[in-house]
């Protein structure tokens, strides 16, 4: 699966070196005393989701080396993480990371016919990202939101209940820079049974 | 049919404040300090007498789970929840993460309590953004309101809990490779025993159990274990969320009772099969990993552990996937081989080589492109895959595989001769 999530290489060209801003120092404090004195091994995840965060959604070699001295690990500790869980991203992304749910409960109720309108209206394939940075589209596995199939998920938020009409309208709202929201697209509240 | 004063989850589809305020409306954290008093051995007693079993796929007695739990120990225990819903159409644990956070709070209080836990760590699975905002924002409000912290409800009893978000993996809803995430690693199962009640995270005595198991706790004591115990069938008791999707008309998430008729859960709540009954193919009753049941088992099937067993197949999560005649089965089955294929954390040779070769292996099946013999070694090489891993997603790889072939042998032998014979021609 082409997907900037399953690389297991790191990139090191970056030459920049990182530092966390003043706000999320504060945050990596909060987050190791979560955990039992000694145990900060524990904050190595959310503490790279802030780190991908800080950098526009993705990771290279001098972040991982900067996380591990933060958490006293050892860079390969913090490296096998980083290319284990599907979220970290180890290759640029973006300005919208686009998932497609491609798993049976989404594909039953029309996932291709999205994948297809996605690859127009972006003019990305698979795992690749559009030449003004706008997209990134990548198909993911379950996302468990299955009674609201077929649905994909932008950045950090869901976008439920999609048809191929609601979907073209959508991208095209992010492709004209308008706001989108999240949720339901057919107007549901959550999961209920759609009212007759 | 589940009558309305007997559901648990009064805010399952969110039209009411998940917030605090919301949440005491609804009785929540409701006289939570004397359920406490009763101490814990009548709290597992009740949860035992419920015979409630773990609504995270397994079906084990959650009483009897939270009875491992060492009464005296020089370690500290911890509980801890399984939030991180991956089992491909599953979406329950989802609502009570997001619609009614403090269901499951004062659960975790309840369940930790008893385990003599006073901390308590909640996995939430990556993907759910605003699920774990909503979550975090309840904790918060439960510590302002001094219902968890120092001194709980003023019982007396110390618990924190914390909120720790995965970052996209199935494999960490497996308990073991879940501490082994907590813990900061890869997220690889361990090899069982020790089992998490004497050696979890940390090498403490912990509990790994599943939202909704934590979240129906204390609606049990509060109502008595007799009231739960009285729904649903013997040793199949009480309520369950079930998940609906696929092909029908009103896909939605339901609590029902245990052992309600699936053709009843499907045209009841979910506005029938798209197209009519009789245009129904199969249904995966219980999430990815348990076999699909063709029609003529859906026409009478209940929807209970055992029940399902029977059958060949399992309640699982409870996730109903409904396949019409619109599609090809073949290829439906060959999506979630390829689910597995991506989740396999590589540990067991077994499952990280037969992953990827079932689903090469499904690729030609969908064409036909094979012979007969090797629908047989297909059959034998799940069958080598199941049992021989340290955990059960080899299991889960294998076995809708299996359902499968076990269903749908004459339509895939038609195929394979569709196939030969059309090569042959040309």
């Amino acid at each position: 699966m082409n997907h900037p999530g399953m690389v297991n290489t790191v990139n090191n060209t970056d030459s920049e070196i990182f530092e966390w801003s003043q706000e999320n120092f504060e945050k990596v404090k909060k987050i190791i005393s979560k955990y039992p004195v000694g145990r900060q091994q524990s904050a190595v995840i959310p503490v790279l989701d802030l780190a991908q965060r800080q950098n526009n959604g993705w990771l290279n070699k001098n972040i991982i080396e900067k996380v591990a001295e933060t958490l006293s690990m050892s860079f390969i500790r913090v490296m096998e993480v980083a290319s284990f869980y599907s979220m970290f991203n180890l290759k640029p992304i973006g300005k919208n990371f686009i998932q497609i749910c491609r798993t049976t409960p989404c594909w039953l109720r029309g996932s291709n016919d999205l994948l297809e309108i996605a690859k127009k209206i972006t003019g990305c394939n698979l795992g690749e990202t559009s030449s003004d940075n706008k997209f990134t589209l990548v198909e993911v596995e379950c996302l468990g939101a299955c009674c609201n199939a077929p649905m994909i998920q932008i950045n950090d938020y869901y976008y439920e209940d999609l048809n191929q009409e609601n979907f073209e309208s959508l991208l095209m709202k992010l492709k004209n820079n308008e706001k989108i929201i999240d949720g339901s697209q057919v107007g549901r509240k959550s999961s209920e049974p759609k009212k007759n | 049919m589940l009558r309305e004063e007997d559901k648990i989850f009064k805010n399952l589809y969110g039209h009411e404040d998940w917030n605090i305020n919301g949440a005491l409306k609804r009785g929540i954290w409701k006289d939570t300090k004397q359920i406490l008093a009763k101490g814990s051995d009548y709290i597992i007693d009740e949860i035992k007498k419920s015979e409630l079993r773990g609504r995270g796929g397994a079906g084990f007695p959650a009483g009897l789970k939270w009875s491992f739990m060492p009464k005296d120990s020089d370690k500290p225990s911890y509980l801890i929840v399984n939030a991180d819903e991956s089992e491909p159409g599953t979406c329950k644990d989802r609502e009570i993460l997001r619609n009614d956070p403090h269901l499951l709070l004062e659960g975790c209080l309840v369940a930790g309590f008893a385990m003599k836990a006073h901390v308590c760590y909640i996995y939430i699975r990556g993907e759910y953004y605003s699920e774990s905002s909503n979550l975090q924002k309840a904790i918060d409000e439960a510590y302002e309101k001094k219902l968890i912290g120092q001194n709980s409800c003023d019982s007396g009893w110390d618990f924190d809990i914390f909120l720790h978000r995965g970052a996209g993996a199935y494999i960490c809803g497996e308990e073991t490779a879940l501490l082994e995430s907590l813990e900061g690693k890869k997220g690889q199962p361990r090899l069982k025993p020790p089992f998490p009640a004497g050696s979890g995270l940390y090498g403490c005595p912990s509990t790994v159990t599943n939202v909704e198991t934590v979240a129906v706790a204390p609606t049990i004591l509060r109502r008595g274990s007799a009231w739960f115990a009285g729904i649903g069938n013997p040793k199949n008791t009480g309520t369950k969320i079930f998940s609906i999707s696929g092909h029908v008309n009103n896909p939605c998430n339901v609590e029902e009772e245990m052992g309600i008729p699936l053709k009843s859960l499907i045209d009841h709540h979910a506005g029938g099969v798209i197209g009519g009954w009789n245009n129904l193919l199969a249904v995966i009753p219980g999430g990815a990993s348990v076999p699909l049941i063709p029609k003529h088992i859906c026409d009478t099937v209940k929807m209970d552990f055992d029940s399902l067993k029977d059958v060949n197949s399992g309640l699982g999560t409870a996730a109903v996937i409904v396949i019409n005649k619109s599609v090809d089965i073949v290829e439906a089955i060959s999506r979630l081989s390829h689910f597995y294929k991506h989740e396999s954390c590589g540990q067991c040779t077994p499952c990280r080589e037969g992953t990827g070769w079932l689903y090469r292996m499904m690729q030609k099946m969908i064409k036909g492109d094979m012979v007969n013999k090797d629908v047989d070694k297909l059959l034998d090489v799940s069958k080598q895959i199941e049992g021989h891993t340290i955990c059960a997603l080899g299991d889960a790889a294998a076995w809708p595989i299996q359902g499968l072939i076990r269903h749908f042998r004459p339509e895939i032998e038609k195929r394979i001769i569709n196939y030969n014979n059309k090569r042959k021609v040309a």
